[in-house]
């Protein structure tokens, strides 16, 4: 439905050097999905958000919507925003003041060139509403909504012109966490069941986890890694992706032979099994990942032999409520360990870890950071 | 829900994407030439005429240096400039010190009538300068004015004394009001601090307030420098009559003396252009400073107000006394004579001839209704020009990364340096001799309003439009709204509180102008001041006054209407 190829956008600016906003950025979306651009801020998501709305003019690349190419830098073929007929959500919802809740839902109707009878505008936005429940306030003026209500009434309006697709910059962001907790099933649920194909800025790991279908990673202004949430989450690729898609330990070490599943890797904390698909050659210094909760905690040595065991000493730990956290230390590393907080080894006990070979990621390149806890 | 399908129709094409973008370059390049024709043609005219001789039917213009000569070399021109700079260093300074001591009365101190203050800066938008300077010259001119007849001949109106005592009134409150927006911007717990150092209320005052508001006053002094400087009203009716002639009054003189020099004129102008120029220029860099100004912020504070015990009796006693000089007296010795058949200073005897006969001579006069007729039109239409060009160059400006789009800003705020007569000189002079067909009609008047309000316009809609979020107009293109849509339909309705208040002060400071329409006028095509100007030139005192009370009581009618309209629908910043 969507294919961005090759986007680049510089900032030129009379001081300063340019900037490279977006490089070569490449994806593409199929119909009816909801495709995630993650990333730290100025990691060039919102520039490629804006790309792909009309907002902001690349330098070069193609973009294109459907079977419409509404952005090439070869061909000079720029279409206006006003003129590409996609929803877009902001993240301040530019919910417009002077207009009533039912004028801000209408007006994309009412701007049309193609003028429609008022009954069939009513029609649809009172439909519009109905699907965000606003419907009881049509007739409010926008600035007396509620944060939450006005965010739905930005999504309302982003989609009564029946979009082919829908543009969310960080729309939860404004919202208080128990609320945004709530708008993200409610924005997936409104997803699912219109089938649109919705590309969504975000900032907020979880929030990318729990909505997308697919998530792309970027950071300075490139793509790092598009895949399944749970592949972003299992799998990542470079030490950047495990950072800031959660908490991780990294451990740093030299490949000694090839297993089953994957790679043998020996590390300050001992021989690890881990996961890795493509082809990595033997005596290769690399950077591992485990995830917190991918240590399994137990005080008694465990009998299951797939698994990786190590045997560490518990240096401090946090009572979290839901759960524990556990720092460990294994030669003089210190390991971070997430688990259910009936285990209670006291600081100064042994305890064990168990790792799955297949939660334990080799990474691209080595971490900056070596063995760094978060 | 079936998602629309994109049709060919809804495509955009590119034809149509043009189009729709030339709408928008339309717009913008003819908002930018506009401004460029209105602000440049009068400096750079005015420079032209400055080095040439008048021109006359027989004998072209020539390019010399002779105006500037003239201008300069006689010892008189040294003492037109001095006048100038005294008359106006002297009338800021008053002004000053009488609006720092009510900023600083009213922001700090729990003195009696604090609320009275505000509606006391609208005083001179109500007055008029040139009924002010009337009403002051029936009060103290050593021949009429009432207080001398009072209490003996102590003051003579028609004095350098006289005429900054005049000017300095009626610029006060202009001081008081920007004084108070630098004394609101000030942390009140670095006052609190010296207080709980130990130091008295007035210690504070002077060691901390007016020590760290001082940026803020020197600006505030330069701006009623650069008023004092271009007052014409005060030197015109005062200085005039004995010979005391500062640059403005100058101006006005050698283009009505006969033959009209107006060589020397422009070249008198360019000076005075210069000096505006200069007093502008260091406003703005101080202005700069002072946001730099670590302790001044841009929040607003409302500080503890000290209690000043039995002082509070005399600092509001002096500002009963200010009320009776700026609004009682003047006000009251209009309608006195307004209401006499011929002018007498108040004695039993004119009491009992009171009658409203100036009333009805006034309405009944041949130029009264097209006077007031002009007045409306010329108020309503630049006021409604001023905020929409103004509307697009601010969004320009703020909106777009244009490159140059400083320029078009200095531009609209070139205005800023032209004195009204000088603006008045070059916008005559030059469509005198390039006739397209305004020159001595109400256009060239309007025209001059326009220039003369676009500042103003500037400061009101930049102030809104950056108020207004990016996100608002680009959530209208995402939903398919046009660029010219979305102005009319989120952009302007979201300034509308500023571009209401921009166009309701314009249309109030439009119906007072006197110095550029006093050369752009021409029989038939009165305004309002000029009407007054005309009354006082034929001494027809009592008619004069009556319309003045007529004119006072409508501009007051019409700001109490508006400010409770704007009340209701929260128009704020009048």
């Amino acid at each position: 439905m969507l294919t961005i190829e090759n986007l680049s956008t510089v900032y030129q600016s009379p001081s300063a050097k340019p900037v490279l906003a977006a490089s070569d950025v490449n994806f593409s979306v199929p119909k009816g999905r909801l495709f995630t651009l993650l990333g730290p801020s100025g990691c060039g998501k919102t520039t490629t958000l804006r790309s792909i709305a009309g907002l902001e003019r690349p330098t070069t690349g193609v973009i294109t919507a459907g079977n419409r190419v509404v952005f090439s830098g070869d061909s000079k073929i720029f279409i206006a925003p006003n003129r590409r007929q996609f929803g877009m959500v902001f993240q301040s919802y530019a919910i417009w003041p002077h207009m009533s809740v039912f004028e801000n839902a209408a007006f994309p109707l009412r701007v049309r060139s193609k003028r429609l009878p008022e009954k069939e505008i009513k029609d649809k936005v009172m439909k519009m509403l109905a699907a965000v429940s606003l419907d009881h306030l049509a007739e409010r003026q926008a600035t007396q909504l509620s944060g939450g209500q006005q965010q739905r009434l930005a999504l309302a309006r982003a989609l009564v012109m029946e979009p082919e697709l829908l543009l969310l910059d960080e729309p939860l962001s404004n919202l208080d966490a128990k609320l945004r907790e709530k708008m993200r099933f409610e924005l997936k649920k409104i997803q699912r069941e219109l089938g649109i194909t919705t590309i969504y800025v975000t900032h907020d790991q979880s929030e990318a986890l729990a909505l997308s279908h697919e998530i792309a990673v970027m950071n300075q202004g490139k793509i790092v890694q598009i895949g399944s949430p749970r592949d972003i989450y299992e799998r990542p690729k470079t030490a950047f992706v495990a950072d800031f898609i959660g908490s991780t330990n990294f451990i740093e070490g030299v490949i000694r032979d090839r297993s089953d599943h994957g790679y043998i890797v020996d590390s300050a904390i001992g021989s690890l099994a881990a996961d890795r698909k493509d082809d990595l050659t033997v005596g290769t210094a690399v950077s591992m990942s485990i995830r917190p909760e991918d240590l399994r905690l137990s005080e008694t040595p465990p009998t299951d032999t797939n698994h990786t065991v190590i045997q560490g000493t518990v240096s401090a730990k946090v009572f979290l409520g839901e759960c524990i956290d556990f720092k460990i230390m294994v030669n003089e590393v210190e390991l971070l360990a997430r688990c259910h907080p009936s285990i209670r080894t006291p600081v100064g006990g042994t305890i064990y870890m168990s790792v799955d070979p297949l939660k334990c990621a080799i990474l691209n390149g080595t971490a900056s950071r070596t063995a760094s806890l978060h | 829900m079936a998602m629309m399908t994109p049709t060919n129709e809804a495509m955009g094409l590119p034809g149509r994407v043009m189009r729709r973008l030339d709408t928008k370059w339309f717009v913008i390049g003819g908002a930018t030439l506009v401004v460029a024709w209105l602000t440049l043609i009068p400096l750079g005219f005015l420079l032209w005429q400055s080095f040439h001789s008048t021109g006359t039917m027989q004998e072209p213009a020539v390019l010399t240096m002779e105006n500037y000569i003239t201008a300069f070399e006689s010892a008189e021109s040294l003492v037109l400039m001095g006048n100038s700079l005294q008359f106006a260093f002297l009338t800021a300074a008053f002004a000053l010190v009488v609006g720092t001591f009510f900023a600083w009365v009213n922001e700090r101190t729990n003195t009696p009538f604090k609320s009275l203050f505000f509606a006391m800066s609208i005083i001179p938008l109500i007055i008029p300068g040139i009924l002010f300077t009337v009403s002051w010259i029936m009060l103290a001119s050593p021949q009429i004015g009432i207080l001398n007849k009072v209490f003996g001949s102590w003051f003579d109106i028609y004095s350098m004394a006289g005429m900054v005592w005049v000017d300095g009134l009626h610029y006060a409150p202009v001081a008081f009001l920007l004084v108070t927006a630098a004394f609101r911007s000030m942390d009140p717990s670095l006052e609190e601090s010296a207080m709980m150092s130990g130091a008295s209320v007035v210690q504070t005052a002077f060691k901390v307030t007016l020590k760290l508001a001082w940026p803020a006053i020197l600006a505030a002094f330069i701006i009623l420098f650069i008023r004092a400087i271009e007052s014409f009203e005060v030197p015109a009716l005062l200085g005039l009559p004995i010979g005391l002639r500062v640059f403005t009054s100058a101006i006005y003189d050698a283009v009505h003396s006969y033959p009209s020099n107006i060589g020397l004129a422009s070249a008198y102008a360019v000076v005075l252009l210069l000096i505006t120029s200069v007093g502008i220029y260091y406003q703005s860099r101080l202005s700069n400073q002072g946001s730099k100004y670590s302790t001044v912020t841009g929040k607003g504070f409302r500080p503890r107000v000290a209690d000043i015990g039995r002082w509070r009796y005399l600092t509001g006693g002096i500002f009963i006394l200010y009320v009776i000089l700026v609004v009682g007296l003047p006000f009251l010795v209009l309608l006195w004579a307004s209401l006499q058949r011929y002018y007498s200073v108040p004695s039993w005897n004119a009491v009992q001839h009171l009658s409203f006969n100036a009333y009805a001579k006034v309405l009944a006069y041949p130029g009264f209704y097209t006077a007031v007729w002009n007045s409306v039109k010329l108020a309503l239409g630049g006021a409604t020009i001023v905020m929409l060009l103004t509307s697009i160059i601010c969004w320009i400006t703020i909106r777009t990364k244009i490159q140059g789009r400083w320029l078009l800003d200095v531009l609209a705020s070139l205005p800023l340096v032209f004195p009204g007569i000088v603006l008045g000189l070059s916008l005559m002079v030059f469509y005198l001799n390039f006739d397209i067909g305004i020159y001595a009609t109400l256009w060239i008047m309007l025209m001059a309003y326009v220039i003369k309000f676009l500042p103003y316009g500037m400061r009101y809609n930049s102030t809104s439009m950056v108020q207004i979020h990016k996100e608002l107009e680009e959530s209208a293109a995402m939903s398919g709204a046009s660029w010219l849509m979305t102005f009319r339909r989120v952009v302007l309705p979201l300034m509308k509180p500023g571009l209401m208040a921009g166009w309701i002060y314009i249309i109030v400071v439009s119906v007072r102008e006197l110095s550029s329409s006093i050369l752009l006028y021409s029989p038939g095509n009165e305004v309002i001041s000029i009407m007054i100007w005309e009354f006082w030139q034929n001494g027809q005192y009592v008619e004069l006054s009556a319309f003045g009370v007529m004119m006072i009581t409508a501009l007051f009618c019409f700001i109490m209407l508006v400010q409770s309209v704007s009340k209701r629908f929260g128009v704020k910043g009048m």
